[in-house]
């Protein structure tokens, strides 16, 4: 996108308890090397902004960061992770990739887009939910995987997503990690190995 | 198979405590005062010794990419450690594991592989998806300071070594090595020119090394107990143990630590409950992460699960992640998505790449509704073999080496496809799966 | 120093270079789109792919160094077929709009596309469309066209200092542009047209005008600001059409600053194409003969110090020189060519010389700026500085208003006691200049326009002294001009003679009465509410402030339409070549004026401008080394004195209208509505 979007936003600056946090994190790197933390300052910002990085979000972080301008906006815009568009309550991303297509993602998104009554980069009409497609999320072998907000939901399938979201639509705080119980990355039914070695 | 007394990650489905506790009781931090009083070289010539190689993918000998850092600190130009644990290869799911259930073998690991390449900073840049694993990293590197294990004079050693956790924020090319130092410098991830390498002028513009968060886990074990021990497992130059993360169409799909060089069948039975159907439901595999070409269930009966071997049947390790399709898949699909990944993942900034992944995934999505000509085949072929090895990074040849595998491997069904589309063939030979029309 | 083969050929390279220099030193030709010579190396177009012997992939050349023994192919099947991918990738999502493309017919990837282009396409996809960015009223996007090499992008972070254009997004989305709406705010805004090898970036005045091939191309000097910046003028039949930089290392390399490219289209507006003469108040067309008469005859009988002239800051030498000549002629002392009143000092060469020289900045390791902003003055003289402050090492301090330069500068005090604190070791920054190997400092004429300028003048000297400015092999004490003229004007001794007054003597004549005849060359920055009752005569080619108060009119000749010498602030005297003919019934300088001697009767006696020529290199020796800088003696010049207690001023309040042509010109107008009023706005400062 160019720009349009980004252009509107109320005014932002950090509030001082997160400007405590960006000091901290800036402090992580070297003397003049204040722009390394413009991924976590971004992230800061976006939390307090509801979610979404504003043109005066990522303006405030350039102005914290003596960065230009651009060199912010070139980073809000290469990394996923940063809304550049208001979203719902609840940011669903449902993996696409090989590993979990073949493990059904289709069908969760079959689910999700019925569930919720939206499509693909839509936000439920009650701002709860904005449902997207994302890259792999690196928990493959947990495949079909989602990742809402900031957990990961792990082996599920139409039923469990399903429910799954109706939970969180009811304000509930789903468990989160493998629907089906097991631990972990172990195989289903149980580790097949490190069996020898008690609590050591 | 590996016996449990030769396993590394202890740990790995966190059966345990996480914490430095439950560490200690597995031997974490054990002994690591004594390690460092070694010595710089004596750390750098044992992993040398244990023919470690890189876990992230490349598979560079791991000792011997530390000892390319200087031997002399100067001043202005601080040393630094960077572990990558931008986990992003389609298919791999290890170092969340680790960094998840055993986080504390990276943090030591950090510790003794920062000082033998004579850094007092590391940086853990982990992809920006792993929250919670982010917040269990940055709590175990808490208690390790809090026990004198890092930061100043760590472990008594006397040396001072500061870790800091840095998350991303979506984007695969921050795996790449210096795609991962320019975002970790503030910057889009676009990896640089090389050279210079990054031993040279790395973060900051300061000697680095960047190392995969198993590769620097499992060097405290291999440090106590020698790099001979872990040479002696798996064969030749393919040594040691190995996360595998077998996903797909298995049983069972799991994460696995075995010895290198394990025979494919053997793993996938062993531990991952085997293939859904059988054996012999076997379609195809792609044995080290979405970008190593897949092997035809032929190839697969009997390859071994290291680097060389994976290479000589024209694939590769990769990341060890191990994916499986079965007979039902619409093996064209699998791949169209994977181009899509590639196409969603450049950075853009050179042209072979940002412009040809696009063009491969679009062409991919005509295969896979046949809606192509034979020709486009050999188009697409040539296309795929533009931006191999023409690109500043190996994403273009990541992007490739998927297609080129599937052409070479399943140009039958490629052409069968377009022969269907076209009304000449029967369809029912093959099984359409839903994700054939969205893919 | 690498030796290695290139096709066979040996070749022995200093260390440093790339493979690609190295190929190019071997004759072998490297198509390239990213890399550019004065920018940092991208490696991102991939057209410059080379084969190396020993490595498995081919080579990027322009990132690759080259190193002893290297084995490189440029003209191999494998090279050719690697170019051939990137040019076709290039190709995909490049539109096939060359017919309506102002790039067409200088478009690198047009020409590569000949040489590494299939004849047609096998991309059957559709191709990617980008919308167009606003970065202002002189570049023009079509970012459809985008190749991503990223030249603007560096240019605007290593060269102009301003970071307003970035690469947003990723992948196949990736856009050059500013993300926001934001104009490009640089005085250097223009190279990044020249800079861009595809059709994305093209000039907007220029917009649909003409088409390469059909330009008639003439190399000239730029006469806009004092640097001399080497320019090429493009012509369509009696039109300038456009006006691009043309490479000379020492003055502006290969850049040029925004108003000396874009302020041409004030050439076709409010210009002088005839004669004219005042009567009954009102200014009449005439004739050459009626004009020279009504000179004639308001002359007759007036006695020679009643007589006084200016020359302009565009004013040539040759005209100067027979002005000067005229004038003294017919008795007068009284001339100037310091329309501003700087008390520049004529005695002395090295006293008012860049003495340093553009090139000498480079090899500079401090710098204290006096009541100067370089960045308007002289916007390639502040591209210099900033190429040699990015190079580390380099101090730079300024006394007078605080401005956004384009490097880092401490500001340290705004007027004259400053000076005197550092002169008299009181200040920080006089330990920096005494550590300097080769300080330097750059006086404007912000500092010399003023009561107290030769007092400032003599106070810089002793600076510069007692500093150890000027040493054996260095000169560090820099004089910034404004004014083209100026230099030359000075060099010819266009300064009032025995007993002669300057500007505001001569201004204060008329107003008492003394003085009743003034004649301006080209002169229309002074006072003209001043010039009361006397009788103007106005020569230049433009209706400004000195044609509307003129009494008789004489129709000159802009830089583009005559041969004339003009020495720039290091002292370089440089030669304009005439691009199309004088507008209508004007006539080049020196003509006119050789006329007019010869109407007044007082015939000057040269023929052709070569004996005019002949006599500028004996009045002042340093004309004769056209296109050199011959460096000065340091002399004695500026009166000590005391120093006044007003803040210095820059000299330019507004930088894209400086003169007769760039206030005429409609692009210059655009300019202070884009980039010099909304600064004011904000800032509440005159811009």
């Amino acid at each position: 996108m160019s720009g349009g979007e980004a252009n509107g936003g109320a005014a932002f600056a950090f509030t001082p308890e997160v400007m405590a946090r960006a000091k901290a994190i800036i402090a992580k790197y070297p003397p003049g090397r204040q722009a390394s933390a413009v991924l976590p300052l971004l992230d800061l910002a976006q939390r307090q902004n509801g979610g979404w990085v504003s043109r005066a979000a990522m303006d405030h972080v350039a102005e914290v960061l003596e960065m230009a301008p651009i060199k912010v906006y070139e980073v809000a815009t290469f990394y996923t992770m940063f809304n550049l568009k208001p979203v719902g309550r609840h940011l669903v991303q449902l993996c696409r990739t090989t590993p979990c297509w073949l493990r059904g993602s289709e069908e969760l998104r079959y689910a999700a887009q019925q569930e919720l009554g939206v499509g693909l980069k839509q936000t439920t009409a009650d701002g709860q939910f904005t449902l997207v497609e994302v890259e792999c999320l690196g928990a493959c072998v947990n495949a079909p995987v989602v990742q809402i907000n900031d957990h990961f939901y792990e082996d599920l399938d139409a039923e469990s997503f399903r429910e799954l979201l109706r939970a969180l639509r009811r304000g509930e705080t789903p468990a989160i990690g493998s629907k089906t119980g097991r631990q972990c990355s172990a195989p289903a039914s149980g580790p097949t190995t490190l069996k020898e070695i008690g609590r050591g | 198979m590996l016996r449990d007394s030769d396993r590394v990650f202890t740990n790995l489905y966190g059966a345990h405590d996480w914490g430095l506790a439950g560490a200690r009781q597995r031997g974490d931090w054990d002994g690591t005062k004594g390690l460092l009083e070694k010595g710089h070289d004596w750390i750098v010539e044992e992993i040398k010794a244990s023919d470690l190689r890189g876990r992230g993918g490349a598979g560079f000998p791991a000792g011997l990419k530390w000892s390319f850092m200087p031997k002399q600190i100067d001043p202005k130009r601080p040393h630094y450690l960077v572990v990558n644990a931008d986990e992003s290869e389609p298919g791999t799911c290890k170092d969340r594991d680790i960094i998840r259930n055993d986080p504390h073998k990276l943090i030591e690991g950090c510790l003794l592989a920062g000082f033998a390449m004579r850094a007092h900073v590391g940086y853990i840049y982990i992809r920006g998806e792993f929250i919670d694993e982010a917040h269990r990293l940055d709590a175990a590197i808490d208690q390790a300071y809090q026990a004198g294990l890092l930061g100043k004079n760590a472990c008594g050693s006397g040396w001072d070594f500061d870790l800091y956790v840095h998350r991303g924020a979506g984007a695969y090319i921050c795996g790449e090595e210096t795609g991962l130092l320019e975002s970790l410098e503030g910057k889009p991830g676009r990896p640089r020119l090389k050279p210079p390498f990054p031993a040279a002028v790395g973060l900051y513009g300061c000697p680095s090394t960047i190392n995969n968060v198993e590769t620097i886990a499992v060097a405290p074990t291999i440090l106590r107990r020698g790099g001979a021990w872990f040479a002696g497992l798996g064969r030749p130059k393919n040594t040691g143990t190995k996360v595998f993360c077998i996903s797909g169409h298995v049983n069972q799909p799991c994460n696995v630590e075995e010895e290198m060089g394990i025979p494919l069948r053997e793993l996938i039975e062993k531990h991952a409950g085997g293939v859904r159907g059988g054996w012999d439901n076997l379609k195809a595999i792609i044995p080290g992460g979405s970008s190593v070409p897949l092997l035809p269930k032929a190839i697969c009966d009997d390859v071994l699960m290291d680097f060389d071997s994976l290479r000589a049947v024209r694939s590769g390790l990769g990341t060890a992640a191990v994916i499986v399709m079965d007979k039902t898949t619409d093996v064209i699909a699998a791949i169209a998505r994977l181009s899509h990944f590639y196409m969603h993942e450049s950075c853009g900034q050179c042209t072979p790449c940002r412009e040809g992944t696009g063009w491969v995934y679009r062409t991919m999505q005509r295969m896979v509704k046949g809606e192509a000509s034979v020709e486009d085949i050999d188009r697409l072929n040539d296309v795929v073999g533009q931006i191999e090895g023409h690109t500043i990074c190996a994403l273009g040849d990541a992007a490739a080496w998927p297609v080129q595998g599937l052409i070479r491997h399943f140009r039958d069904e490629l052409e069968a496809r377009i022969l269907v589309a076209k009304g000449g063939l029967s369809s029912a030979r093959f099984s359409l799966t839903p994700g054939i029309a969205a893919a | 120093m690498p030796k290695l083969s290139v096709n066979g050929i040996e070749v022995e390279v200093p260390a440093g270079t790339t493979v690609l220099q190295a190929c190019e030193a071997a004759g072998a030709e490297v198509p390239r789109f990213c890399y550019h010579d004065r920018l940092s190396i991208a490696g991102n177009c991939r057209m410059c792919l080379v084969e190396v012997e020993k490595s498995p992939k081919p080579v990027a050349s322009c990132a690759m160094p080259a190193s002893e023994g290297m084995v490189v192919k440029t003209n191999t099947a494998q090279v050719k077929k690697a170019r051939e991918g990137v040019m076709e990738f290039l190709l995909i999502n490049h539109p096939l709009d060359c017919p309506i493309c102002d790039q067409g017919g200088e478009c690198d990837l047009q020409d590569q596309a000949m040489t590494y282009g299939r004849h047609a396409s096998r991309f059957d996809e559709g191709k990617r469309a980008v919308k167009d960015k606003d970065i202002g009223p002189l570049i023009k996007t079509i970012m459809t066209r985008c190749i991503h090499c990223t030249r603007c992008i560096r240019f605007g972070e290593e060269v102009a200092g301003v970071e307003v254009l970035g690469l947003t997004g990723r992948g196949e989305h990736m856009e050059v542009g500013p993300y926001v709406e934001a104009v490009v705010n640089t005085e250097l805004s223009g190279n990044i047209i020249d800079l861009c090898p595809v059709g994305a970036l093209t000039s907007k005045p220029y917009e649909f005008h003409a088409r390469s091939w059909e330009l008639v191309k003439t190399e000239s000097i730029d006469v806009l600001d004092a640097v001399g910046a080497n320019i090429r003028v493009d012509t369509r039949g009696a039109e300038v059409m456009r006006i691009l930089p043309r490479l000379n290392e020492d003055v502006n390399e290969e850049w040029l600053a925004d108003k000396s490219r874009f302020a041409c289209d004030g050439l076709k507006k409010r210009r002088l194409d005839r004669c004219f003469v005042r009567r009954h108040g009102k200014l009449e067309p005439a004739s050459w003969d009626e004009a020279f008469g009504a000179i004639a005859e308001r002359l007759r009988g007036v006695a020679g110090n009643r007589i006084a002239a200016f020359a302009g800051d565009l004013a040539d030498a040759e005209a100067m020189l027979l002005l000067k000549e005229l004038i003294t002629a017919l008795g007068s002392p009284h001339m100037d060519c310091r329309q501003d009143g700087a008390k520049l000092d004529a005695s002395s060469r090295a006293g008012y010389l860049f003495n340093t020289t553009i090139a000498g900045i480079e090899r500079a390791d401090a710098c204290l700026l006096i009541g100067t902003n370089p960045r308007w003055e002289a916007p390639l003289v502040n591209a210099r500085l900033r190429k040699r402050w990015r190079r580390g090492g380099f101090a730079i301090g300024l006394i007078g208003e605080p401005r956004e330069l384009t490097y880092k500068y401490s500001q340290l005090g705004a007027g004259p006691q400053t000076l005197a604190e550092i002169a008299n070791d009181r200040h920080a920054f006089a330990a920096t200049l005494k550590a300097a190997k080769a300080p330097m400092l750059i006086l404007g004429q912000g500092a010399l326009a003023r009561p107290d300028g030769a007092q400032i003048l003599a106070a810089a000297r002793q600076l510069a002294l007692d500093f150890g400015l000027v040493r054996e092999g260095w000169n560090g004490f820099n004089v910034l001009h404004g004014a083209a003229a100026r230099v030359g004007g000075l060099d010819l001794g266009f300064v009032p003679g025995q007993g002669g007054r300057d500007v505001a003597g001569i201004l204060d004549g008329v107003q008492s009465g003394a003085i009743e005849i003034v004649y301006l060359l080209g002169a229309d920055e002074i006072d003209t509410a001043r010039l009361g009752g006397a009788f103007v005569i106005y020569q230049g080619h433009h209706g400004d402030a000195g044609a509307s108060r003129a009494d008789v009119v004489l129709p000159g000749a802009a830089y583009t339409e005559k041969s004339a010498t003009y020495v720039n602030l290091e002292g370089r005297p440089q030669r304009t070549r005439r691009a199309i003919h004088p507008l209508g019934e004007a006539r080049e300088d020196w003509k006119i004026l050789r006329a007019l001697s010869e109407a007044l009767g007082r015939k000057l006696p040269y023929d052709t401008v070569e004996a005019v020529r002949q006599r500028l290199g004996v009045v002042a020796p340093s004309f004769r080394a056209l296109g050199r800088v011959e460096p000065a003696a340091f002399g004695n010049f500026g009166s000590p004195g005391p120093l006044g207690s007003e803040p210095f001023k820059s000299a330019i309040a507004n930088y894209y209208m400086t003169d007769p042509i760039s206030r005429a010109s409609p692009t210059m107008a655009q300019c202070v509505e884009a980039f010099v009023a909304p600064a004011q706005t904000k800032t509440g400062t005159h811009g």
